[in-house]
């Protein structure tokens, strides 16, 4: 029944470089595999997508030729600053609610059970997760760039180097906050709760509602503990020319070391 | 010591066959709750193993430790001469298993399931094969969702065996499943151990267990309580006759008196008579002498039922 002997079998899994290669291959398709299945239910792609879309749309209707007014940003246009850190929050939507729901649900229906019983590792299930994060944060950054460059005239970005690598951290941080949150539910829905309650606080006190400038000085406070006010600033900056934040990305990135480690640290399979 | 236990438990069950699996004095607690006392017991090569017993005898923790899931608190373990708990990665390429409560992503298509999992274990079988072998080319594309249960049961098989196993756990497999479902599940069964894999199942259904097993493990309060055969278990553990029949006749006190019978117990208008030996003639001739002449007369052989019972002095409740 087996395709080999059974020594053989056991020799060619263990070694090194075949493992490598397993792990590679494992992760490769795990990732296509996951890909596909967000392409077949569309419900996630609306979310991530269309909501932080529809509501630049209506940010621009309102604030549309208007500039900052005091604050650090005094005079920045507002859809300058309203456009990269929409990028954050697409980022921070796949995070702290895809990402969890998706996880906690494959753990309720007994998905997770099946990988692991199989030897799937816990570093291809989740690696596969980050990258299927980082394609779709990808097209919803590229989605709002292209309608805030074509439609709002917003500046093209000054800095793509420094854009790109601000984003990719916060990707990481994220989906690490992903992680722990899914790891920390008992159930799907629970997940949900727990990741929209935390984007949407986020969402009005990290300067991706009301400008910054017009948050009272707690909620300031409480905004600069939560990544997303971090993740904006690091994206703001490069974009608009005004060179990366170390302090933030060192932030962000630091979150995303800290919740990785917890993660990692409390995810159950079951 | 603990090897020399296991090798010795292999030898006293299985006659000088080669043991995939010896289990001794397995021991594992949740949170102060025991859910395993006691499991010792070796599993021949090519055998359809049973681990029977009611929810919550600990058949699922002890599989859960043979497969390297969980991490015994005591006794040895060794699977295919590994130790589980320090060789886990290495055992899940050479085992399949089939679980309880698990699923497969709703959108995923059959031969993704199957290229997916094949791809875990390099240098296993080509999964095309697989899918062909348990009669799922057809359904190559359809969404697991879409698939219904007899089908899920054949993918869910085809995943267990697409390393190309030695040993397969199947836990509970037919629970949930109608009549003819499962008829079918344990035709799936046996054609694994006709291709040569050994086979561990667990089930809490007695009739499962007797018409599937080559070897039955019975489990009780988490240990090990009985280990044989079907027929074994039967005749060691429940070989008193049982003799049945209905009638309205009120006193049936002569019956205690007639030969080999020892206990005559009434349901209603049925009646049981318990002894040993030639029970049957005995008893149709005093009731003829009685002038009862009960159409139903027979006798009903023991089954595992009456074997728990026996051994554990409780019925398995479901």
């Amino acid at each position: 029944m087996s395709g080999a002997p059974p020594d053989e079998r056991a020799a060619a899994v263990t070694r090194p470089g075949r493992w490598a290669l397993t792990f590679v291959e494992v992760l490769l398709r795990m990732t296509w595999i996951e890909t596909k299945l967000l392409i077949r239910e569309p419900v996630t792609l609306v979310f991530s997508f269309a909501f932080p879309v529809l509501v630049l749309v209506l940010l621009g209707g309102i604030f549309g030729g208007q500039h900052m007014d005091g604050g650090s940003y005094d005079g920045l246009k507002m859809m300058d600053w309203y456009v990269p850190s929409y990028i954050g929050l697409v980022v921070a939507s796949i995070g702290t609610v895809s990402l969890p729901v998706h996880l906690s649900a494959y753990r309720e229906a007994g998905v997770l059970r099946r990988f692991r019983a199989s030897g799937m590792s816990e570093w291809a299930l989740l690696g596969s997760q980050f990258l299927v994060g980082v394609g779709t944060c990808l097209v919803g950054a590229l989605a709002i760039s292209v309608l805030g460059i074509f439609v709002y005239g917003v500046v093209v970005p000054v800095s793509i180097g420094g854009v790109a690598v601000a984003f990719v951290v916060a990707v990481f941080a994220f989906s690490a906050l992903g992680v722990l949150i899914a790891s920390l539910s008992p159930t799907a829905r629970a997940a949900q709760g727990v990741g929209l309650l935390i984007w949407f606080i986020m969402m009005f006190i990290s300067g991706t509602s009301a400008p910054l400038s017009d948050l009272p000085a707690w909620m300031l406070a409480l905004g600069k503990a939560l990544p997303l006010y971090h993740v904006v600033i690091s994206l703001v900056d490069p974009w608009n020319g005004f060179g990366s934040s170390l302090l933030q990305l060192t932030i962000v990135g630091g979150i995303g070391v800290a919740t990785s480690l917890m993660a990692a640290a409390l995810f159950q399979w079951e | 010591m603990a090897n020399v236990m296991a090798r010795r438990a292999d030898l006293r069950d299985l006659d000088g066959r080669e043991a995939v699996i010896t289990a001794s004095h397995v021991q594992k607690s949740y949170r102060g709750f025991t859910a395993l006392r006691d499991a010792t017991f070796a599993v021949a090569r090519g055998e359809i193993f049973g681990l029977l017993g009611p929810n919550g005898a600990g058949k699922t923790t002890t599989v859960e430790c043979l497969q390297g899931l969980r991490r015994p608190d005591g006794g040895a373990i060794a699977v295919l001469g590994l130790d589980p708990a320090r060789h886990s990665r290495e055992l899940r390429r050479r085992i399949g298993c089939q679980l309880q409560e698990s699923a497969l992503p709703e959108h995923i298509r059959v031969w993704e399931a199957l290229e997916l999992f094949a791809s875990l274990t390099p240098g296993g079988r080509d999964w095309r094969d697989v899918m062909a072998e348990w009669g799922l080319a057809d359904k190559s594309r359809a969404a697991f969702h879409s698939l219904s249960g007899g089908q899920r049961q054949r993918l869910f098989v085809a995943l267990a065996v697409v390393n190309g196993p030695e040993v397969v756990f199947l836990d509970e497999m037919t629970t949930g499943l109608d009549p003819a479902a499962r008829r079918v599940a344990w035709a799936l069964i046996r054609e694994i151990r006709e291709r040569g894999t050994t086979v561990v199942l667990v089930t809490h259904f007695m009739e499962e267990a007797e018409r599937l097993c080559d070897r039955i493990a019975v489990m009780d309060r988490g240990k090990v309580v009985a280990l044989d055969s079907p027929r074994g278990l039967i005749v060691s553990h429940a070989a008193g006759v049982r003799v049945v029949f209905t009638t309205d006749v009120a006193d049936l006190a002569f019956l205690e008196g007639v030969r080999h019978v020892e206990a005559v117990r009434r349901e209603g208008p049925r009646v049981v008579v318990e002894g040993r030996g030639a029970v049957l003639a005995h008893v149709a001739a005093a009731l003829v002498a009685q002038g009862i002449a009960p159409a139903d007369l027979h006798v009903e052989t023991p089954t595992l039922e009456d074997v728990f019972l026996s051994l554990t002095g409780h019925v398995m409740a479901e």
